[in-house]
């Protein structure tokens, strides 16, 4: 009886260090590139509808600046930018998703913290558009700058976003006692603020914006010009897998760096025979661009000529939208803005 | 030795087999834990929560710990629960009975009443009160008061604070009366057990609950003051109302959906255990000259409770489950505060969804074994 026990314990410990084996030694590979290529699709977490990053049309088209990020990698990766499967997520999901292997990147306005990149098991690929938390209120308050706030004012927001914390920053810091109504999805916010549940409206300013094109009657509601805090979003992967990270970071690189060079999705084949070496290795015409991914080297030609450049993206999705027209921060560093992104070659 | 292997042996398996099942998950979380750099432990229940709450029954501050924020919230989703459970046994009780009616209207309606709201999906009913209230309620500057004193705004329910001197001599006053209540009425059986005579035990205790803290007030020193809610404008258009006690309407919309919805199965419940005493019991009743109040009372009643309770823990039960829909219009209990934006900020998903997990199931066991108390205590003790 005791011998059996002991038996099958020792059994039940073998079994479970080979399980311990056998994962610890596929992490080793960019497992990530592989399952993605065996399934066909890109597996992309986004927003539940934020017009500009990330919105489904009624027929369950996805567009927006975060969506085209998802869909560079699907055409760097697996050929064809369409190859995307996109699953909404609420702010609270998000990390868990990623980090549980739902999804393989996480494009879905996320602001790049300490504490995320450290503690969750996330890894920050880069910035896709810089924001700043802001405030909305009606037209008809009166109220045209944060320093009009009142005690007792209440505030309207998201839950599990960086938006709670700087909004506690913000009033304690100007001794201001307010009311905090966190929903957990942002159509229930706007619904909310817009009902008259609240005074001001506040999250990332593009995410304002947006909003703002969702309400009943956007005219009688404004931004507030301060911003409250730093937002660089961008999109993310799990730890762990680097040359996954690697894939992702430099879809987005090639994106910015095509706008610099001028490379658009209309002139990327003419642009194969540029004297120029680097508009030549940005379109897979000049050196090995693509090998240390285990990808070919039209990567990056086929990214630029099915999604566009970043200044295309931005235009079609943000600019024509009538969101942001005007790109502030998010032009390139050659024409005021601070889009520098490192070399590719 | 054969008999004992064949006894023990299927339960030795089914325990290695759970064992097991445990350990490979176990192993399995805490490898991919390892893989992708997630530290495991409950060290960050300790920190600083930096977020705000917007309602909270104790003191509570973005300074404050974790672990108090899961205190806050937890207090939150049992404030609801036992104001949901409250709300739907009165509603229940009346509904049911209602439905036992020999009047027509009556019966008809309450019978509507069940279908209609036990056949809509909580979460939409939720949502209805919450947005259809919103905007029917009136901003805080066009608000009318209700009784006088208190003003019913898309903001919340605002009523006056009470501002007590002496509460601690109310207070005993009040717990004196209770207990001279119980044992009036244990001297009050014993007195009908003995000589058959009944005292008007229900008037004498309705005399000892009035008077004893009114007396508190004349002689004790108690005084008690309102402080009113008072508008004040945070802008043009915006405007607020200070001081009183504000209630969200979060709170209330909530409250009212979960009882609403849960007071039909109640309801449901009550009419069976009514309906579960057989008619020999009331007309036996009858002939030895109970009235028919004392019939409802002393027969009937006794009888049903045994038949209703039971169902109606379980109804209790799925109120406070139901309660954690709560995050979907921004009241702030265990599910929106601690699984939701504590979990977002430390990112530490097993151990928070663990622990809430515990959490509703401690509070749903506590629920259980008080019902079960109450149920063993009003079963027929047979002699």
């Amino acid at each position: 009886m005791f011998k059996q026990l002991k038996q099958l314990t020792s059994l039940f410990a073998m079994i479970a260090v080979l399980f311990a084996f056998t994962t610890e030694a596929m992490a080793k590979k960019s497992k990530t590139l592989k399952n993605t290529q065996k399934k066909g699709f890109v597996r992309c977490g986004v927003s539940q509808g934020l017009p500009g990053f990330s919105n489904a049309d009624a027929s369950g088209n996805w567009t927006g600046i975060d969506v085209d990020v998802c869909r560079a990698v699907a055409a760097a990766v697996l050929g064809d930018a369409n190859k995307v499967k996109f699953t909404p997520l609420s702010a609270k999901e998000r990390f868990t998703a990623l980090t549980s292997g739902e999804i393989d990147v996480l494009a879905r306005n996320t602001t790049w913290t300490l504490s995320r990149d450290a503690d969750i098991g996330l890894t920050f690929v880069g910035v896709n558009f810089y924001d700043g938390q802001g405030f909305m209120v009606r037209k008809s308050s009166g109220i045209t700058s944060v320093d009009q706030f009142k005690n007792g004012i209440s505030a309207c927001t998201n839950i599990g976003t960086t938006t709670e914390l700087n909004m506690r920053d913000f009033f304690n810091s100007r001794g201001i006692s307010y009311e905090p109504v966190a929903f957990e999805k942002a159509d229930e916010v706007v619904a909310a603020y817009d009902a008259g549940r609240c005074d001001t409206y506040t999250t990332d300013k593009s995410g304002l914006a947006a909003q703002r094109t969702k309400m009943k009657n956007p005219d009688e509601h404004i931004v507030l010009p301060e911003t409250i805090s730093k937002e660089p979003l961008g999109p993310v992967v799990r730890q762990g897998d680097a040359v996954w990270e690697d894939i992702v970071r430099w879809s987005l690189n090639t994106m910015i760096e095509a706008e610099e060079y001028g490379i658009t999705s209309a002139n990327a084949d003419s642009m194969k025979t540029s004297d120029n070496p680097q508009i030549k290795r940005l379109v897979g015409a000049e050196g090995e661009m693509g090998a240390a991914f285990g990808l070919d080297n039209e990567w990056n030609l086929r990214i630029i000529k099915q999604v566009g450049n970043y200044g295309e993206s931005y235009k079609r999705n943000i600019a024509d939208t009538g969101i942001l027209p005007d790109r502030g921060p998010n032009q390139l560093w050659t024409k005021g803005g601070i889009l520098y992104v490192p070399p590719a070659r | 030795m054969n008999n004992k292997i064949k006894r023990f042996l299927p339960q030795l398996l089914t325990i290695l087999f759970v064992v097991f099942v445990f350990g490979f998950f176990t192993i399995n979380a805490q490898t991919n834990m390892d893989n992708r750099g997630i530290d495991f432990g409950f060290g960050f229940l300790s920190q600083e929560a930096s977020f705000d709450m917007q309602f909270t029954l104790l003191d509570y501050d973005g300074q404050d710990s974790y672990l108090w924020a899961y205190v806050v919230a937890l207090l939150n989703t049992l404030l609801v629960s036992f104001l949901g459970i409250i709300f739907c046994t009165i509603l229940g009780v009346i509904i049911g009975i209602a439905r036992l009616s020999q009047n027509f209207l009556i019966k008809n309606s309450a019978a509507w009443y069940v279908e209609f709201f036990r056949n809509i999906p909580l979460l939409l009913q939720i949502f209805f009160w919450y947005y259809a209230a919103l905007r029917a309620l009136p901003l805080p500057e066009n608000a009318q008061p209700w009784f006088g004193v208190t003003y019913m705004t898309i903001k919340g329910y605002y009523i006056p604070s009470m501002i007590w001197e002496n509460l601690n001599v109310f207070m005993s006053c009040l717990i004196a009366a209770i207990v001279a209540i119980v044992f009036i009425r244990i001297y009050a059986k014993k007195v009908q057990e003995n000589e058959g005579k009944q005292l008007p035990v229900f008037y004498i205790s309705l005399a000892l609950i009035t008077v004893l803290p009114l007396l508190s007030f004349l002689i004790g020193g108690v005084t008690l003051d309102f402080e009113m809610p008072v508008l004040k404008q945070l802008a043009q258009t915006s405007f607020i109302f200070e001081g009183g006690v504000a209630l969200p309407p979060e709170l209330i919309a909530l409250v009212l959906a979960l009882s609403l919805y849960t007071s039909t199965f109640v309801a449901e419940c009550v009419r069976a255990g009514i309906q579960g005493i057989s008619k020999g019991q009331k007309e036996a009743a009858a002939s030895v000259g109970l009235t028919p109040n004392q019939i409802l009372k002393l027969v009937v009643m006794p009888q049903a409770l045994r038949i209703i309770i039971p169902p109606t823990t379980n109804q209790y039960l799925n109120l406070t489950k139901n309660s954690s829909l709560a995050a979907a219009i921004a009241y702030p209990d265990l599910v929106l505060v601690f699984a939701g934006t504590a979990l977002m900020q430390t990112g530490k998903a097993i151990e928070i969804v663990g622990i809430t997990m515990l959490t509703y199931l401690s509070i749903s066991l506590a629920i259980a074994a008080l019902m079960n108390w109450y149920n063993k205590r009003i079963e027929i003790k047979e002699k």
